[in-house]
């Protein structure tokens, strides 16, 4: 294990410190954790081609991150995912300099795998030999897929109406499965309690500092396929508000310590409209998030008591961004114009965040010439059940007529 | 009968090690007063200026106060309060 120049915990709330071990609220005030770093030290340690010589995975960014691991918490490599321009898809909304960040290309198909790349690196090293999760189902399938190849037992926690890829997706790892009847804020508190009294690293409980350094990776990347110069605009899925939040911080670093060029870009966030809590907070214009009970298809979205709901607040306010609430209608249409336009199939909060991105393009919000990544964070193969009816099929006898009555006239190029 | 308060591990320091503690039913104000009356201190951790902290949740009989009354909520005989952090990761404006 390499030194890090991570060099404390410090509560975000009283600003009291505590160690690098698995805490993950202030022993005080119960206020957020969050991993401090040698400023100096990362200053002069990091540079663009330092990270090049890198591996191709998020871990060429382990300078930036609280855990330098080796050996079998490398087994499933994530991240460096494809950063894709869609000519087409910028069109379509009359913009011309739009990006895709594509997570699905991830070892299970979302961002997740970064997160938890993360916290079981930090929790190996910490000792543990047992992970577990509360998830609205990608978390379950990174903790029980990198927990296999890193060969540490695992816990997985889920709401009992999951999508059925999901949950086989993540059983099929052999990791012990738990469904709980309740909403995902139920399975949290769950796991909350069980935190308390075990020997486990719960990946977004009681490693939860750690776990949220893992999105960061998310910025630099993007950063550095972009040649280190930052994007205008980024658009966002918001649950937790966890991901959004560490995208901002990501690029906050890389310019404070002169890796990339530009602003901070402008953040737009993204929630369904059955589960938008921070969406609410926003258009009201509050700085509290009051919890709701989800009733929405994107359930990886489905968090009705967001943990870092007041900070993506701050975040979408000092970068001049917004955050929109998208009804399930629209979140089917988000998911369809991204497959046409792109050749991307995302997963329904893919189809909240490409929705977003549309109508932010259509109120005029964002100048034609806006460089803008859009972040697409789950393959839509998890989710097919939202757009299996739209999906028109002619089932047809093997002959050119049924064809041709079926599709109507043939189109015969000479 | 009596009500059970289930205490969080970063409070149990505060209330001799326990896990739970007993009270009077009532609002949960009154409960939280209750259990600082006999474990000085108490009050203030989990709640600032009459409310409860922010990364604060409170449930009674599995239900988030916060869609009830909030600290006037009222605890039945025989109901359990169970006292949380809320799960937080943090931001970091640079």
């Amino acid at each position: 294990m390499e030194r890090t120049a991570a060099t404390a915990l410090r509560c975000k709330e009283c600003g009291r410190h505590e160690p690098l071990t698995a805490a993950y609220v202030c022993e005080f005030c119960f206020g957020p954790l969050e991993v401090t770093y040698d400023q100096d030290l990362l200053a002069a340690t990091v540079t663009r081609e330092r990270i090049a010589q890198g591996p191709p995975s998020l871990w060429r960014y382990r300078d930036l991150l609280p855990v330098a691991p080796d050996g079998p918490a490398l087994a499933l490599p994530a991240g460096l995912t494809p950063l894709v321009p869609a000519p087409r898809l910028a069109d379509r909304l009359g913009l011309r300099d739009v990006w895709v960040k594509n997570d699905t290309a991830n070892p299970t198909h979302s961002f997740k795998d970064r997160v938890v790349s993360v916290a079981l690196a930090k929790a190996r090293a910490l000792g543990y030999r047992v992970a577990a999760c509360a998830s609205t189902g990608n978390l379950a399938n990174a903790v029980a897929a990198h927990s296999a190849a890193a060969g540490l037992e695992s816990y997985v926690f889920v709401p009992a109406d999951l999508e059925e890829q999901k949950i086989v997706a993540t059983g099929i790892y052999g990791t012990t499965l738990v469904a709980v009847d309740g909403n995902y804020d139920d399975v949290n508190r769950l796991c909350t309690q069980l935190a308390a009294d075990r020997p486990w690293a719960f990946v977004n409980v009681n490693v939860r500092p750690y776990y949220s350094e893992g999105s960061k990776t998310l910025a630099y990347e993007v950063a550095e396929q972009l040649d280190w110069r930052l994007p205008d605009r980024c658009v966002v899925p918001i649950a937790s508000g966890s991901l959004f939040t560490r995208i901002r911080r990501g690029f906050g670093e890389l310019l404070d310590l002169g890796l990339a060029e530009g602003r901070p870009p402008t953040m737009c966030g993204a929630q369904a409209a059955g589960c938008s809590p921070v969406a609410e907070a926003w258009a009201e214009g509050r700085d509290f998030v009051t919890p709701v009970r989800p009733s929405t298809i994107a359930k990886s979205l489905a968090i009705g008591n967001p943990a870092d709901g007041v900070f993506a607040l701050d975040v979408a306010r000092t970068t001049a961004g917004a955050i929109e609430a998208i009804g399930e209608d629209e979140i089917v249409e988000g998911i369809a114009l991204l497959a046409e336009t792109t050749g991307i199939f995302t997963e329904t909060a893919g189809g909240v965040t490409t929705a977003a991105l549309a109508r932010l393009a259509a109120r005029g919000e964002i100048d034609r010439d806006e460089r803008v990544v859009l972040y697409i964070t789950g393959d839509g193969l998890k989710t097919v059940d939202a757009v299996a009816s739209r999906v028109e099929r002619r089932t047809i006898a093997p002959t050119v007529e049924a064809f041709e009555a079926a599709v109507g006239e043939a189109r015969l190029v000479a | 009968m009596a009500v059970t308060v289930r205490i969080p591990a970063p409070l149990r320091p505060l209330v001799g090690d326990a896990a739970a503690v007993e009270c009077e039913p009532g609002t949960v104000r009154q409960l939280i007063e209750e259990v600082d009356g006999r474990h000085a201190g108490f009050r203030d951790r989990v709640m600032a200026d009459g409310a409860l902290r922010r990364f604060v949740n409170v449930f009674v009989g599995g239900e988030d106060v916060r869609f009830g009354d909030g600290v006037e909520t009222a605890v039945a005989d025989g109901q359990e309060v169970t006292i949380l952090p809320a799960v937080a990761g943090g931001a970091g404006e640079r």
